[in-house]
């Protein structure tokens, strides 16, 4: 048996190798006239450096499937528009790149819409291009026809239906330049199948964007008042959200935090924009509802908040009445509609994270704020993260303890959603920004597995973990025929406690243990793992366990593991909804 | 609550209008007329929407305007001088015996009489909201038998240039409750 990861992530820089992968289109080609619809795509998508396309073909998008064969894009069929989705926005979250996705209408299109939603939520840039019916019949209720812009509207950045083929370049240009610039989302491009086919007589491409102006650098003025805030704290906390990952802005930060002597707190998508190992003294952890106490404890006794890309999310602030209530608050975003939305804010700084950082940087100036280090340090001697361990039984929270120190820390990590997420987001030591792969804001049970794959067919040379919930795999576990027919190497760990955990958590806290519809019946994953062409992996002792994991590891290709875990282990620290961020439920932890 | 006229200058593309319309829905905002004309340039748009709040979350309704990509310009008429003016088409009860008493009250509103019938008539008028809403509740006791408005449109007046009038909208305060302090001003927080 093996012990070491069979794909060894890259060797880390000194800086912890932080910088995103550059997404710089290509040289346009020269003119699009004469060529049809679906070959104008392809040229714009080999401009745009699209390098993978996740997908499903049918019938109102079969000329763009035609024009894809042969291209120099690599095509990865999925078993559903939904995973298609999620392993264009995993290889996103993982590369930094846009994903791209082309599925058909109707079913194609409402199938996606899911995956949709997850990467608008979390801001994750993504292009879908979705089949549509011949123009001619659109409004005729006509077969696999549906109002793809009108049903996906609301989970995109934007969206738009191309009805003339001369404005095809331009518009999926447009929507390549709109995913990834200023707050990222995913855009939808709806194209008629007359439209695929039909000739470009004229138009450059050119892009036509008005109302579009993302904003990059802050307000000097602003940016002052925030370093003069800054500088003036006493019990400053830096609050990091996602924001700083898409922006590749986590070096910045990381050296700010250093630089004023800042104690940092991420939140579910901010984990990995500074490194828990390297910066251990500056290291909150993770806040929130199931964050650590002494990040919790930190925000409320915070005299000036700073957040940078992060939204104030209701699982973030608890009670908003009393969030942060001694606490200036500085947010740095770069949608200003995020900016006094939720929490009102007393400096504003509307801008890119890496931009805003980089002009705050020389503006702030080193603190010893002893008295602060010394009560955070208490903090976290008195409430670390932990859990009992129980003799004859797997704790879900010993999986990932393991999983963390055979990887040292160095994997990427996708999960579903739910308490194996929650631990997840707890247990592993988070170092790199883009390491965390997970769904946040609109919380999509069965994320984790395509999201991974995604991951996996970004980064070949990282090794890939999916610690996914036996609720959340079954979501989507139909993708294990996409992982076993390309054999992409993601090692999936079930934490199953034939439970839907979180669910359950709620029901046995504040339903008196009315445990309705969270009791799985599972399948032996193991088994439906064989039957796809993965390896199955099981282990039920807690001393098995670290030889399960090494084993799944070198294990080439995909790998499923089985990891039956305690049935009814709460996730803690818990803020309860309607409670301040302070009073958490501890559950024996302290 | 505050009534705020929003001019907001759009691309003119299909589906701008649902967008914008969609984008009020979701985010619970109110409408309370919404116009759409061209503009003197074909590639773009003018909405007016008129819509009440307090101050944040008009403030929420012009920033989430501003992020849909086919929207241009976004700016709040409320803050400044403006012309607004609503057209309103209003069929009424009308009797041969009333017909001196209905013009008599159309003049004294500058409206217009624009088809007789033998028992109604139809009165156009022009003006801002209240102006129409005042010969509305006048009109009511005839007996209103259709009636239909355009709803506000409104532009900036030329003569405020001077002098900014815009009022600098009032500071938004941080949300805090005593309840998160104990009498000394501190948080209960576990002892140190």
């Amino acid at each position: 048996m093996a012990t070491k990861p069979q794909a060894k992530p890259a060797a880390q820089s000194a800086s912890g190798g932080v910088s995103p992968i550059p997404d710089v289109p290509k040289a346009a080609p020269a003119s699009f006239v004469g060529k049809s619809g679906a070959q104008a795509l392809l040229d714009i998508l080999v401009e745009q450096g699209v390098e993978v396309v996740f997908g499903y073909p049918g019938g109102a998008i079969l000329p763009t499937f035609d024009a894809l064969y042969g291209a120099p894009i690599r095509f990865v069929l999925t078993r559903c528009e939904q995973g298609a989705g999620h392993m264009a926005d995993g290889y996103s979250r993982a590369t930094g790149k846009v994903g791209t996705t082309i599925v058909t209408s109707g079913p194609g299109a409402t199938n996606l819409t899911t995956a949709l939603g997850t990467a608008y939520m979390d801001s994750i840039p993504m292009v879908a291009i979705t089949g549509q019916v011949a123009t001619a019949a659109i409004g005729n209720d006509a077969f696999q026809e549906a109002d793809v812009v009108g049903v996906t509207r609301p989970v995109t950045k934007h969206n738009i239906l191309v009805k003339n083929v001369n404005d095809l370049p331009r518009i999926v240009r447009e929507a390549y330049h709109i995913a990834r610039t200023g707050r990222p989302g995913p855009v939808l491009v709806d194209l008629p199948k007359d439209v695929q086919v039909r000739l470009i007589e004229n138009g450059n491409g050119e892009m036509n964007l008005p109302g579009y102006r993302p904003r990059s650098k802050g307000n000097p003025r602003q940016v002052r008042m925030a370093a003069e805030a800054i500088n003036a704290a006493q019990r400053p906390v830096l609050y990091v959200g996602g924001g700083v990952i898409l922006s590749g802005a986590s070096e910045e930060l990381r050296q700010l935090a250093r630089k004023a002597h800042i104690p940092v707190t991420t939140t579910l998508l901010g984990l990995g924009a500074i490194d828990e190992i390297a910066d251990a003294d500056l290291a909150l952890h993770m806040l929130g509802m199931h964050g650590s106490a002494y990040a919790n404890y930190a925000v409320q006794a915070s005299d000036c908040l700073i957040a940078v890309g992060a939204r104030f999310d209701d699982r973030v602030t608890g009670k908003l009445e009393t969030f942060a209530p001694h606490a200036k608050i500085i947010h740095i975003d770069v949608d200003p509609s995020s900016i006094s939305k939720n929490v009102d804010v007393d400096v504003p700084v509307v801008g890119d994270a890496k931009a805003v950082l980089a002009e705050l940087l020389p503006l702030v100036e080193y603190r010893e704020r002893a008295e602060w280090f010394a009560q955070i340090g208490v903090w976290k001697q008195r409430y670390p993260f932990g859990y009992r361990e129980r003799p004859g039984e797997i704790l879900p929270q010993q999986v990932i303890d393991q999983i963390g120190k055979i990887t040292e820390s160095k994997a990427i990590v996708a999960t579903g959603v739910g308490q194996h997420q929650m631990w997840t987001a707890q247990f592993y030591r988070w170092r790199q920004p883009r390491q965390m792969i997970t769904s946040g804001g609109l919380g999509t049970m069965g994320y984790g597995f395509p999201a991974a794959l995604g991951a996996a067919i970004g980064c070949p040379d990282k090794l890939v973990i999916d610690i996914d919930g036996d609720g959340s795999f079954q979501m989507t576990c139909n993708e294990l025929a996409t992982a076993g027919e390309y054999q992409i190497p993601v090692k999936v760990v079930i934490l199953n406690n034939h439970f839907q955990g979180m669910v359950r958590q709620w029901q046995e806290l504040f339903y008196q243990r009315r445990y309705m519809a969270v009791r799985m019946a599972n399948p032996s994953f193991a088994k439906v793992a064989e039957a796809f062409g993965c390896t199955g992996l099981e282990v039920r002792d807690p001393k098995d366990l670290p030889d399960a994991i090494r084993k799944m590891i070198a294990t080439p290709g995909p790998v499923v593991l089985d990891a039956h875990v305690s049935a009814e282990e709460n996730v803690y620290p818990m803020v309860a909804v309607g409670k301040s961020l302070h009073e958490m439920e501890m559950g024996g932890m302290a | 609550m505050k009534k705020h006229i929003i001019s907001v200058l759009v691309q003119n593309q299909p589906g701008v209008l649902a967008h914008i319309a969609g984008m009020f829905a979701a985010r619970g905002f109110n409408i309370d007329s919404l116009v759409v004309g061209r503009t003197e340039d074909p590639e773009f748009s003018r909405m007016v929407i008129v819509s009440t709040g307090d101050a944040p979350t008009l403030e929420q309704i012009r920033k989430q305007l501003g992020k849909i990509v086919t929207v241009v310009k976004v700016r709040d008429l409320s803050d400044q001088k403006c012309v607004e003016r609503d057209l309103l088409l209003i069929q009424v009860h009308c009797p041969p015996e009333k017909r001196s008493e209905l013009g008599h009250l159309c003049e004294v509103f500058r409206g217009s009489i624009v088809d007789v019938g033998p028992r109604s008539i139809v009165i156009q008028l022009t003006g801002p909201e209240d102006k129409i809403e005042a010969f509305v509740e006048l009109c009511r006791p005839y007996g209103i038998k259709a009636l239909s408005r355009t709803g506000v449109i409104a532009v900036p007046r030329a003569s405020q240039t001077e002098n900014g009038s815009a009022e600098a909208p009032p500071r938004r305060k941080r949300i805090r409750t005593a309840t998160a302090t104990t009498p000394s001003g501190t948080l209960v927080l576990p002892p140190s």
